[in-house]
């Protein structure tokens, strides 16, 4: 699970292109829309790509991501309950 | 009665160089990608707005050359600043970009972030956002940089009172080939607004 995390936190970063983050920066139950690292839409969007793409879990409805996307240990356990690839 | 607009400020960025009114800003090494290039046109500016880094490469492009002719200008956002850019390559190198991530069905994977940038005009988008712009905007495609054809629509933007200022200009990218000229139309300047004007500062001839 740790490893997952921060692949994560790797794949944020560059796939969003967070210039100015680290991975250090993002912890694991900080939130990542909002306050948190300040993510939008699209980046919810791309979230929802990269679970498609990487993890092989295909969500149908966006409304889904917003409790899945809410932090890194979030996100990694439901990958890890979910993962097809 | 015709009224008499001018160039106020105006903005290069081509060759890894930028320069504000013909005073050279800041030149990057000739073999620097677009890439490094854009991101030191950026931290020349000292901003913070992480908005910049998901932008593509047409919109930094755009963004960069605005903000380097609005520094200059200084607006607020209550000015009825309109924009009016025009390049030849359309947003075709994002268009390619999108093309590739779905140009095989065995691995269909477009990305939004990039596709929201598949149209020319959301450069001006970009700008409006940033400086809370809410005015008279167009973005038009042409073979090569048209003096004739921006002097008139931003002669008539002002003449009609629907804007105060225009920010007009050519921004092109393609591949690491880019072009950008931008510049500031007022009745305030000390350059007088005509196409022989700007087609000699287009060409960096003052």
């Amino acid at each position: 699970m740790e490893g997952l995390k921060l692949e994560l936190k790797e794949k944020i970063i560059e796939q969003l292109n967070l210039e100015d983050v680290s991975i250090e920066e993002i912890g694991d139950d900080d939130p990542l829309f909002g306050d948190g690292l300040g993510l939008d839409s699209i980046d919810a969007l791309e979230l929802i790509v990269m679970l498609d793409k990487d993890y092989g879990i295909k969500l149908t409805d966006p409304k889904e991501g917003k409790k899945i996307f809410e932090s890194v240990a979030i996100m990694a356990t439901y990958i890890t309950a979910n993962r097809t690839k | 009665m015709k009224i008499e607009n001018y160039i106020s400020n105006y903005c290069h960025i081509r060759n890894n160089t930028v320069s504000v009114n013909g005073e050279l800003i800041f030149k990057e090494d000739s073999n620097s990608e677009f890439a490094d290039f854009s991101k030191k046109g950026y931290k020349q500016l000292n901003l913070s707005y992480s908005k910049f880094f998901k932008m593509d490469n047409l919109s930094k492009l755009a963004f960069l050359g605005a903000e380097y002719v609005l520094n200059a200008t200084k607006i607020d956002a209550d000015d009825n600043v309109a924009i009016v850019l025009t390049n030849r390559a359309s947003s075709l190198d994002t268009d390619r970009k999108h093309q590739g991530s779905i140009q095989d069905k065995e691995s269909y994977y477009p990305s939004p972030a990039v596709f929201v940038y598949t149209l020319p005009n959301i450069t001006i988008g970009e700008i409006s956002i940033k400086h809370q712009l809410k005015s008279e905007n167009a973005f038009f495609i042409f073979d090569a940089f048209n003096a004739d054809f921006l002097h008139a629509y931003a002669s008539s933007l002002l003449e009609k009172e629907k804007a105060e200022s225009v920010l007009c200009g050519w921004v092109d990218y393609d591949g690491e080939a880019y072009d950008c000229f931008m510049y500031m139309v007022s009745q305030k300047g000390q350059r007088k607004h005509t196409t022989n004007e700007l087609k000699n500062l287009y060409k960096n001839k003052d």
